[in-house]
């Protein structure tokens, strides 16, 4: 009996961690190229915002989840060309041009919210889809295969960025520019064409990890829905060691740690409101403290490239 | 001197233009919205400056913003990106609050440097959490102070909800989180009758320049410069680094901490929700404005503090939303940032000051 | 495009803000010849080489190969044309693979997948043709500097050049080293290989070229066949000026042992043992010099004496007193000087004043400031009567002192260094990269404190230099000390052969 329902939660906890690990996986994962390519992007949290509010909007006022998914995408790819524009063609210090496209997205996203919906509206969200044959698979059936598409786009996200990482000649490239763009430069390689590649990537997966979280999460809008998991995938990059299953890794651990704090919570185990909800913000802390990212980060990480300058 | 005067008249040249550029890209995204930017900007910028209101109101928030732009340059000096000023803020408030609470019998002379201290310490101890992270285990300052962010709100709501509430809301039953009135002896003076500008900005111009003082005319302030130009360096001439991120954590959390105790003792009188009103985060965009120089800071700080008005006011009077003021000031370091290409890259400020001179 | 028969360097310029690197300079090459490019530091030959290689837009002139005008936009292009470039310091990827550095430059048909496996194999056939023994599996950062070398030749020769730029190649090599790449760049030119070597080292140029080219503040100054011409006339051109470097006047007596090291051992930050068991003696009023291949300890060696590395085996007294492990300020207040080798990054704060670099270790000292606060007026004072005491040659003492040059930051250094009169001083490869008017002055400088009995580390690659200033010369190789030898009978085979790690038997 006990054990049944202890098997039951579990499934349930897994299968939660699951769904709300894939915003996390896909902003990660486009960090991840952002950063591996040298440019440290910190304003994901906007861009997710900006994605979040665009695909809410036009699911709410055109019913078309599909457009907003796309239209999420295509404004983070926006967002990311301006970030590649300031800090690989200007050269801005990137840990506080990033804060700037950060407090851009968000007061964008918030004046917008304003402006053309007003208060909280709730819209349909994206439907979940079952695979034919495996979802009725005993236990990981329901943990796997009972999610919506985009969950199954993340998880498959994770195999594809490896192998364009490390098995393609463009992955080559990105993982040189990051390293030693000066000799990545003089092998012929376009260093700057390189960084806004990543750069804009990165950041349409940004623009769909805002999007997730407003029509496959919470099918809604509200200016604090992102709630600091464009920061919390910046700190999965550090954890994951700037690789791609590293980062599903921790996703995933991180989105189970979470399940189960907020079984104790709904399970009635007294304590403050509070602490549950600072609980993730400790835990990315303690993960950051956990992550000694020596050796493994880029060694171009914010650092410009000027193939003129003598430094 | 001469050369010192030329080159100020650069930066503000080079600043000015940054915003202005900010505020063309924002037309940009009102254009798109559908609304008209020119009544927007007129709302904003002009609007405060006409009237004894907007002034006032521009000094109040120039109070909090100059504190939390002196430290938020003190951290970028020694490379440390604190963006934790939102949270350094709140617990600096909550602190002065329950020191004026816990002490209402003791004289102004006394009580309001013991209220400013006790929000020094509250800020100092949260931004020395990050630095400390950062010095001993190289934890990214900027995640640690975002994550600290959300963890002090929390901290925040909890006590103004809980054992800090005020007793007459939980008597009357209406629950508004917000702690009991501080004890006169604990407020500053309203400088203009019927209006919130109050005596701490004294107290803010004072604490920039000593903050000046500190920085470029003792071996502490030697050491921290040291440690923020070139670690390497510093430590080669012997200073010990880690400590000195730490204190310049400590010291840049604390202003931010003094910051949330001037709005509590000169502007709301208790604490209560909302209180940091984004200060943090405006705060960044004040330190670079001001070139991370505590001198330069305090014109920032008015600036942005007409601009802060300002978008409320055109929220109230042509109900453009006053989040629009996030996204310009998210431009504005954006454009600032870049600009330091031409400010501290020999190449391209020889370009623009030719190009400059021409046109003058 | 076929293979490079000649090529042609017309009338080329290039300024940086508030530089002239090269003026109107010409040169040419041909297949089957080496040039030497000569000149000392800051003559404009990297320049020159990073135009020819696309790195660099020159301002104006051309370049011809095989008599036809061409466009080298980018580095891309200079590979497409067959130019192969040696850089001085390493254009390699440490966290790649050799395989993966070579693929760089490969146009590889498909987008989606490479052939890595190939690509070694094709390296292992080059580097078995030339005597290389390189494996391609390995990851750059596991390579020893000479093998990172061997690697830059096979990345050439795999992209088909033959046109070989070699900038300063020998620089961190063992002198057998040199010998062999001197040999194989004999062969391969016979091959109809055409070579630019780029030294600034007279008697391997002698050695290697068939012609050799001078610049010198930019400009030609003088073209020549090797044959016709010697050491002295090529010295007297690259300087522009006759230079006689000082030497160091043999003493008969020297004082006690200032500093002493016993079984010093330490871990570099990737904790790997860089020093296994040092034993050293300083002694009063006396130059130790230190060879040995660069990266082989030496700068732990010196960050250990100064307190900036820590040793977790055996003791170093300086002037009686264990300070191992010391705070670098406790080190610094018994009189220990330091002369880094990182001279922009650790020597000095790049964007402080030339005047706060100058006090950077005296800012807490009395004159300098009370309790805690400064002394500006004295610290002016101070400033300038150094700046014109040690001939820094910098606008105003408020200067940011990024903005110097090479040679005068190191003044600015040697001046903060030696005016605290320390008992021991250590200096690390002082000249590297200054010009000849600063070398000569930082020399006659560091005897002059020898002479007035410090006991002075000096640490270089240059075996010239510690052959004339040193006492004696202790070679270090992988973390020991090898051998002491007294300078007077050091010789640079001797002296090549123990920095290989070859100790010779009894003879």
């Amino acid at each position: 009996m006990a054990v049944s329902a202890y098997l039951q939660l579990a499934i349930r906890i897994l299968t939660v961690a699951v769904a709300v690990s894939a915003p996390y996986i896909f902003a990660a994962i486009g960090e991840m190229f952002s950063q591996k390519s040298g440019v440290l992007n910190l304003g994901v949290e906007g861009i997710m915002m900006l994605g979040a509010f665009v695909a809410f909007y036009f699911a709410w006022a055109h019913e078309n989840i599909l457009l907003g998914i796309i239209l999420a995408i295509f404004v983070g790819g926006l967002m990311g060309l301006l970030m590649a524009f300031v800090s690989v063609t200007l050269k801005a210090k990137q840990g506080i041009s990033g804060i700037g496209l950060f407090m851009f997205g968000w007061g964008v996203a918030g004046t917008l919210f304003r402006l053309f919906v007003g208060g909280v509206q709730s819209i349909s969200g994206l439907q979940d889809l079952n695979v034919s044959g495996l979802t009725d698979l005993p236990y990981i059936g329901r943990i796997l295969f009972s999610h919506n598409i985009l969950v199954y786009l993340a998880f498959l996200l994770v195999p594809v960025s490896w192998y364009v990482l490390y098995k393609t000649p463009w992955g080559l490239k990105v993982r040189a520019v990051g390293s030693t763009p000066r000799a990545a430069d003089t092998m012929g390689i376009n260093v700057t064409k390189i960084r806004y590649q990543c750069v804009i990537l990165g950041s349409m997966l940004a623009g769909l990890a805002g999007a997730y979280l407003s029509v496959a999460q919470a099918n809604m809008f509200a200016s604090d829905l992102v709630a600091g998991r464009g920061f919390i995938a910046i700190a999965l990059v550090y954890f994951g060691r700037w690789k791609p299953f590293g980062i599903l890794k921790g996703a995933m651990l991180f989105s189970v740690a979470n399940g189960f704090q907020r079984w104790f919570q709904i399970s009635g185990i007294a304590f403050p409101y509070e602490v549950t909800v600072v609980f993730p913000y400790v835990l990315i802390i303690v993960v950051l403290a956990l992550s000694h990212k020596k050796f493994a980060e880029p060694t171009a990480l914010t650092v410009p490239y000027d193939r003129e300058f003598k430094g | 001197m001469k050369n010192n005067l030329k080159e100020i008249l650069f930066n503000i040249a080079v600043l000015l233009g940054s915003f202005i550029i900010a505020l063309f890209l924002g037309s940009i995204i009102l254009l798109i919205a559908g609304v008209n930017p020119l009544v927007a900007y007129h709302a904003m910028i002009i609007r405060p400056v006409s009237n004894i209101y907007g002034l006032s109101e521009a000094v109040v928030r120039a109070i909090p913003l100059m504190m939390v732009g002196i430290g938020i340059s003190i951290a970028f000096r020694s490379k440390m990106i604190n963006i934790g000023g939102e949270g350094q803020i709140q617990l600096g408030a909550i602190a002065a609050g329950a020191a004026a609470l816990a002490l209402p019998g003791l004289p102004k002379v006394i009580l309001i440097p013991v209220v400013i201290l006790a929000g020094f310490t509250a800020g100092g101890i949260w931004g020395g959490i990050a630095g400390w992270m950062k010095a001993k285990l190289s934890v990214n300052e900027v995640l640690s102070t975002v994550m600290l962010n959300y963890i002090a709100f929390q901290i925040y709501l909890y006590l103004i909800r809980g054992p800090l509430i005020d007793p007459s809301e939980l008597a009357w039953g209406t629950g508004v989180p917000q702690t009991a009135r501080m004890p006169d002896s604990s407020i500053f003076q309203r400088l203009i009758q019927g209006q919130r500008i109050h005596s701490g900005i004294f107290i803010a111009i004072i604490i920039a320049f000593l903050v000046y003082f500190l920085l470029w005319r003792t071996t502490f302030g030697f050491r921290l410069r040291a440690v923020g130009e070139e670690p390497k360096a510093a430590n080669y001439a012997g200073v010990k680094v880690d400590k000195y991120l730490v204190l310049a954590m400590i010291l840049s959390g604390g202003l931010a901490g003094i910051a949330g105790s001037i709005e509590v003792i000169g502007v709301h009188h208790r604490v209560l929700e909302g209180l940091s009103a984004n200060y943090g985060f405006s705060g960044i965009v004040v330190a670079l404005f001001g070139r991370l120089h505590p001198l330069g800071v305090i014109p920032a700080s008015f600036f942005f503090g007409l601009l802060l008005i300002g978008a409320e006011m055109m929220q109230r009077a042509v109900d453009i939303p006053s989040a629009l003021v996030i996204s310009i000031q998210g431009l504005v370091i954006l454009a600032v940032v870049s600009s330091n290409l031409i400010l501290e890259n020999p190449k391209y400020r020889k370009k623009f000051l030719s190009f400059f001179v021409q046109k003058l | 495009m076929g293979k490079i028969q000649s090529m042609e360097m017309v009338d080329i310029t290039k300024t940086f803000p508030g530089v002239i690197a090269n003026k109107d300079v010409n040169l040419k090459v041909e297949s089957g010849e080496v040039l030497a490019l000569l000149g000392e530091n800051g003559a404009g030959k990297t320049t020159l080489m990073n135009i020819l290689y696309g790195l660099y837009k020159p301002n104006g002139g051309k370049v011809l190969i095989n008599g036809k005008e061409v466009n080298i936009d980018s580095p891309q292009k200079a590979l497409e044309l067959g130019i192969g470039m040696v850089h001085q310091h390493f254009m390699l990827v440490p966290s790649l693979t050799v395989t993966e550095n070579v693929a760089l430059g490969i146009k590889f048909k498909s987008k989606f997948s490479m052939n890595l496996d190939r690509v070694a194999e094709k390296i292992k056939k080059l580097s078995e043709l030339h005597n290389m023994n390189i494996n391609p599996n390995l990851l750059i950062s596991d390579l020893s500097v000479g093998e990172r070398q061997k690697v830059e030749i096979i990345k050439a020769l795999y992209h088909e050049a033959n046109l070989l730029v070699l900038d300063e190649p020998t620089a961190a090599l063992t002198p057998q080293e040199t010998d062999q790449l001197i040999k194989w760049l004999r062969s391969v030119i016979g091959e109809g290989m055409g070579v630019i070597f780029i030294s600034h080292k007279l008697n391997e140029v002698m050695e290697v070229s068939d012609r050799v080219e001078v610049l010198r503040n930019g400009e030609n100054v003088y073209s020549t066949k090797t044959s016709e011409t010697n050491i002295d006339e090529l010295a007297r051109n690259m300087a522009g000026r006759d230079v006689k470097l000082p030497t160091a006047e043999r003493k008969s007596k020297y004082g006690e042992d200032i500093v002493n090291l016993k079984d010093v051992w330490a871990k570099n930050e990737r904790g790997i043992d860089a020093l296994r068991g040092i034993n050293l003696n300083i002694r009063k009023g006396e130059i130790l010099g230190i060879a040995g291949v660069s990266g082989n300890g030496q700068k732990e060696l010196a960050e250990a004496i100064a307190g900036l590395q820590k040793i977790y085996k055996g003791e170093i007294r300086f002037k009686g007193e264990n300070i191992a492990n010391k705070s670098v300020q406790q080190i610094i207040d018994k009189g220990m000087g330091f002369v880094p080798e990182d001279r922009l990054h650790m020597g000095t704060i790049p964007g402080f004043k030339v005047k706060e670099n100058m006090i950077l270790k005296d800012y807490l000292r009395d004159p300098f400031s009370k309790i805690f606060l400064l002394d500006r007026t004295y610290i002016n004072d101070y400033c300038k009567s150094t700046v014109d005491e040690y001939d820094v040659r910098c606008p105003n003492i408020n200067t940011p002192t990024h903005a110097l040059s090479g040679g005068n930051i190191q003044k600015v250094i040697l001046s903060r260094e030696l005016k605290r009169n320390p008992d021991a001083l250590i200096a690390s490869y002082p000249i590297r990269g200054v010009d000849i008017a600063s070398v000569q002055y930082i020399h006659e400088k560091l005897l002059e404190a020898r002479d007035n009995d410090m006991a002075i580390l000096l640490i270089t690659e240059e075996l010239d230099e510690l052959i004339n200033l040193s006492d004696r010369i202790a070679v270090i190789y992988e973390g020991q000390i090898l051998d002491i030898i007294d300078a007077k009978e050091a010789d640079k085979s001797r002296l090549g052969l123990l920095m290989a790690g070859v100790k010779e038997g009894v003879s």
